[in-house]
């Protein structure tokens, strides 16, 4: 294995690693683009601090959304259902008094009790998920503006930080947010860590192991990633590093990552997305399965309203307006099927980034929204397009055959999976003779 | 014959997916006029050559050459194929369940002028057409109403509709029973007589010997040898050698049985219909099931195996009505499949791409899919033993594919079901249930699955085999129950059994059967 294909991994198996993968390259090409055209301010700290505050709620969405597609539904109500719970929390902070701490965990109640309500109508009486949610759109739009009287309802300052705040200062004046650089020394850490237990794994089991180099070139790219990005999120306006919104989206895809790769529940969702049938006769609960994404979903929508509430520091009749269209967008782009079976969440992250990238880097080269919206609609479709062309073709997609290029360069033993690199293909061998 | 031109040359024919290299200078020679069988081993590379034949996979992704009518030919796709007088009919049917028997013959084919359906037109066409291959159904009538076998009749109409001069069947038979096996091996010989040339993959060794005329074997993506069928001496026996390099001396395994004492009862089971509610799928079916013992199912297609199988299996199909599941002494409720399998309960389903297999899995994933708990912890699974189990099961099944990583779409039939066989062994169950286990799986691997029923019930396990076909079932089982339009009519110790009384059994209920 290489770098390029352990890279790949982590997108998952199947065929949309590909494209997912490529994202990645996308990704940094249109970071390094702007750029270049804005001068550097794209890549400058007080800029990348300001996106991850103001995209983490959509991309919060996005892992909800993408576990939703996988399992072959969709959700248009996490906007509403973002602004219904919104308002609610911001009415009983102000008018029950509620303390925010446990406001905020009356607001995760509310979002789940409502995904479980859509949940019910998908999983138990089997209503198509595209209807249940549109009426949910419906329904709690119109339910956050009779609670609102389609007025704002400001919230306190203890709340506010979720949406707004950021990593405390501490210890030391070195100049910088000393928490962050914690934090992305620790990243490192853990990244030097996890290559070493992989190859003392591969020794163990006797399968192909990468030259040492590739490692150490490897972990050398990632730490220096990392490291760059601490110094940036570090290195803002004093008071400013990390928002704690990415922080909490950051743990979210951790641990949904591993949710949806590494345990049963996970394995069960891409079985019922993939063949509900088969899933079913092999003794996957799947009313159940569906009836949890869309209950996560809901939960995941309130915790992306109540992070934007906290952010503008009121709950508005405006609040999570299209912000389904983004959230699905984003888990598309990031190489998920519509038809279900297919996805993964950090490829929907990376879909979301692109086109929160997007997005900025456009305006702060002062293009209107109107050309914006035109440009993320064909980015969408391009993304799409190009995935179903190659498909249809046999071929790797344009990035993947950029990428494959890569591999056969200089490790050809990287088109081989791990563990049977010792094998003969079996094909030539001898079957029943 | 050999006078005759030959119709199709096909001439080092090389053809290769990531990993693997399906076929390798593979030439094919089918006269004119000919019925052409082709043989081999599951994964030996049969559908790809004829895929290659017809345009699926288009010139320029293979290499080598075809001749077509003299002509050398170079498909692009299906459509250029077509328009040239080849029609494939795919090993999976491409039909569209939710239209009409006549849109399904038209599908791409409309008559009519500037876009305009002439529905009229269509439906005498498909009159004609439906009398020809001998379907009598309505042409209105949805395709998802009618069986495989009536199915299988609409795609040759289909192709016979678009003048048709070299038909290929991809295993036209695999899920047919024998009185329509019969009849469409009669109607590939009754086009024969009107000039069309056939091209037949099959499993089926007696079919082919029955009316093909040659017969090409195919290993490991190489031609072995083409046989004049007709020829002295070419029997299956001369097919098998030449599939498997060495001669079968018998199609079943030996086995000692050793039954012990019951341990699995089904008592007095009713289950309804999923949507037509006063019609009984089971009705009030006894069983019973020893250790070590192998029970086979006998019926026609459509006569209640599969539902009554799947009810069992945690109650999946229909609406249970009323029945009691008793295993090992104790009256077990089982109202799920979860609930089944936890009772060590396995149903290897009839259809594989339908019930059995997540075709976006790899097969590592899908052979551990219905026990993830036993490779997990805290619900956590362990990929290092997924890994581990996929590859043993790859090794102890022969399961052909370059790794364990390989997704199963790419996997050709037969190792499909393997796949699929692997991930019902793992659940280490008590009773298993197969339901048409061997359908579309070659002499050699049928030998081996054989070999895998016989181990597991010598393990004191118990086998339910439910098989079309009754030589199967004679050679295999200890026990056979018959089954009637849901109705079980009659408990044959398989000693005993003949296949005219089995038939008998089979077709009418049981009151007659007592008489
Ligand atoms: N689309 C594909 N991608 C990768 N490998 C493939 C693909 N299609 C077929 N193969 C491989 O090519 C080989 C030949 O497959 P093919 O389907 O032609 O076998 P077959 O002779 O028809 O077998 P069966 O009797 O089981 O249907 C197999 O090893 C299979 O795994
Ligand atoms: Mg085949």
């Amino acid at each position: 294995m290489s770098s390029i294909s352990d890279l790949r991994k982590m997108f998952g198996g199947g065929t949309s690693a590909g494209r997912q993968f490529g994202m990645v390259f996308v990704l940094a090409a249109i970071l390094l683009f702007f750029n270049w055209r804005t001068h550097g301010l794209t890549l400058g700290s007080a800029n990348m601090i300001q996106l991850a505050a103001q995209y983490s709620y959509i991309l919060i969405l996005a892992i909800g959304m993408v576990m939703v597609i996988i399992a072959g539904h969709i959700d248009l109500s996490v906007g509403s259902v973002a602004a219904f719970s919104g308002i609610a929390v911001a009415l009983l902070i102000n008018d029950q008094h509620l303390p925010w701490p446990l406001a905020v965990v009356a607001g995760l109640l509310i979002g789940a009790v409502i995904g479980a309500w859509q949940g019910f109508w998908v999983a138990i009486v089997g209503v198509p998920a595209f209807i249940v949610t549109l009426a949910g759109m419906l329904i709690f739009r119109g339910a956050n503006q009779y609670l609102g009287n389609s007025t704002a309802a400001p919230v306190p300052a203890g709340f506010q930080k979720i949406g707004a705040g950021y990593l405390p200062e501490v210890g030391p004046d070195t100049g910088k947010n000393n928490l962050t650089l914690l934090i992305g020394l620790v990243l490192i850490l853990a990244l030097i860590y996890r290559e070493m237990r992989l190859r003392s794994v591969q020794s163990k089991l006797h399968s192909t192991m990468a030259p040492l180099w590739v490692s150490l070139v490897k972990l050398a790219i990632l730490a220096a990633i990392i490291g760059y990005a601490t110094m940036l999120f570090a290195g803002g306006r004093p008071g400013t590093s990390i928002p704690i919104s990415g922080l909490i989206l950051a743990v979210l895809v951790v641990i949904y990552s591993y949710i949806a790769r590494n345990t049963i529940i996970g394995r069960n969702i891409y079985a019922v997305g993939g063949n509900g049938m088969a899933a079913k006769l092999s003794g996957v609960n799947t009313r159940r399965v569906n009836f949890l994404v869309m209950t996560n979903m809901g939960m995941l929508s309130a915790l992306a309203g109540m992070i934007f509430v906290a952010r503008s520091g009121a709950s508005g009749a405006q609040d999570g307006l299209g912000w389904e269209l983004d959230a699905i967008a984003a888990v598309f782009i990031g190489g998920a099927a519509i038809s279900g079976g297919v996805g993964t969440v950090i490829g929907s992250i990376v879909g979301g980034l692109v086109m929160a990238v997007l997005n900025n880097g456009l305006q702060l080269l002062g293009v209107g929204s109107d050309r914006v919206q035109i440009i993320k609609g064909l980015v969408l479709l391009i993304a799409v397009a190009l995935d179903v062309y190659n498909k249809n073709q046999g071929r790797p997609s344009l990035i993947g055959f950029m990428t494959n290029r890569f591999r056969s360069g200089p490790q050809p033993v990287a088109a081989v999976p791990v563990g049977s690199a010792s094998e003969e293909l079996p094909v030539e061998a001898e079957v029943h003779s | 014959m050999t006078a005759l031109p030959a119709i199709l040359e096909m001439r080092t024919i090389t053809k290769e997916f990531p990993g693997v290299k399906a076929l390798s200078d593979v030439s094919l020679i089918v006269r004119r006029g000919d019925i052409h069988a082709i043989c081999g081993e599951n994964g030996a590379g049969k559908s790809t050559l004829m895929k290659v034949l017809s345009g699926v996979h288009p010139y320029g992704t293979y290499t080598g050459r075809i001749f077509f009518e003299g002509a050398e030919v170079q498909f692009k796709n299906i459509r250029s194929s077509e328009a040239a007088g080849i029609a494939i009919i795919h090993q999976e049917l491409a039909l569209v369940p939710q239209l009409s028997i006549t849109e399904n013959i038209f599908l791409g084919n409309e008559p009519g002028r500037f876009g305009i359906i002439d529905w009229a037109a269509a439906k005498r066409r498909a009159k004609e057409l439906l009398t020809w291959v001998g379907l009598r159904d309505d042409p209105d009538t949805l395709i998802k109403n009618i069986g495989v076998g009536k199915q299988q009749l609409v795609e040759i109409a289909k192709a016979l509709h678009k003048d048709v001069k070299l038909l290929i069947l991809d295993e036209p038979t695999a899920a047919l029973n024998k009185s329509d096996s019969e009849h469409l091996l009669d109607l590939i010989v009754e086009l024969k007589g009107k000039g069309v040339t056939s091209i037949m993959i099959s499993h089926k060794l007696n079919e082919i010997e029955q009316i093909a005329d040659a017969v090409t074997i195919i290993r490991d993506g190489r031609t072995i040898e083409t046989l004049d069928v007709r020829a002295e001496g070419v029997d299956e026996d001369r097919i098998i050698r030449g599939m498997v390099g060495r001669s079968m001396e018998s199609r079943f395994p030996d086995r000692t049985p050793n039954i012990g004492e019951v341990f699995f009862e089904v008592k007095d089971l009713v289950v309804l219909h999923p949507q037509v509610s006063d019609r009984m799928v089971c009705k009030h079916s006894n069983l019973y099931v020893r250790r070590g013992e192998i029970v086979g199912i006998a019926g026609l297609m459509g006569a209640g195996r599969t539902e009554l199988a799947m009810s069992i299996f945690g109650r999946s199909y229909g609406t249970f009505v009323s029945g009691q599941i008793i295993k090992d002494g104790k009256d077990i409720q089982i109202r799920t499949v979860m609930n089944a399998i936890d009772h060590g309960m396995a149903y290897v389903s009839e259809d594989r791409k339908v019930l059995g297999l997540n075709l976006l899995d790899d097969v590592k994933r899908s052979v551990v899919s219905a026990k993830l708990k036993k490779i997990s912890k805290h619900s956590v699974v362990n990929d290092a033993k997924e890994h581990d189990v996929a590859e043993e099961y790859r090794k102890s099944l022969r399961i052909k594919t370059p790794t364990v990583d390989e997704g199963v779409s790419k996997l050709s039939g037969g190792n499909q079901q393997k796949v699929v066989l692997a991930k019902w062994m793992f659940t280490d169950p008590d009773l298993l249930i197969l339901d048409e286990p061997t359908r579309g799986i070659d002499v050699g691997a049928k030998f081996e699955i054989y070999g895998i029923i016989n181990a597991l019930a010598a393990q004191g396990k118990g086998v339910i085999l439910i098989s079309s076909e009754l030589p199967e079932l004679i050679g295999l089982t200890d026990r056979i129950y018959t089954i009637f339009e849901g109705e079980i009519t009659n408990d044959i110790a398989t000693s005993e059994a003949e296949p005219e009384m089995l038939m008998r059994s089979m077709t009418s209920t049981k009151k007659r059967v007592a008489r």
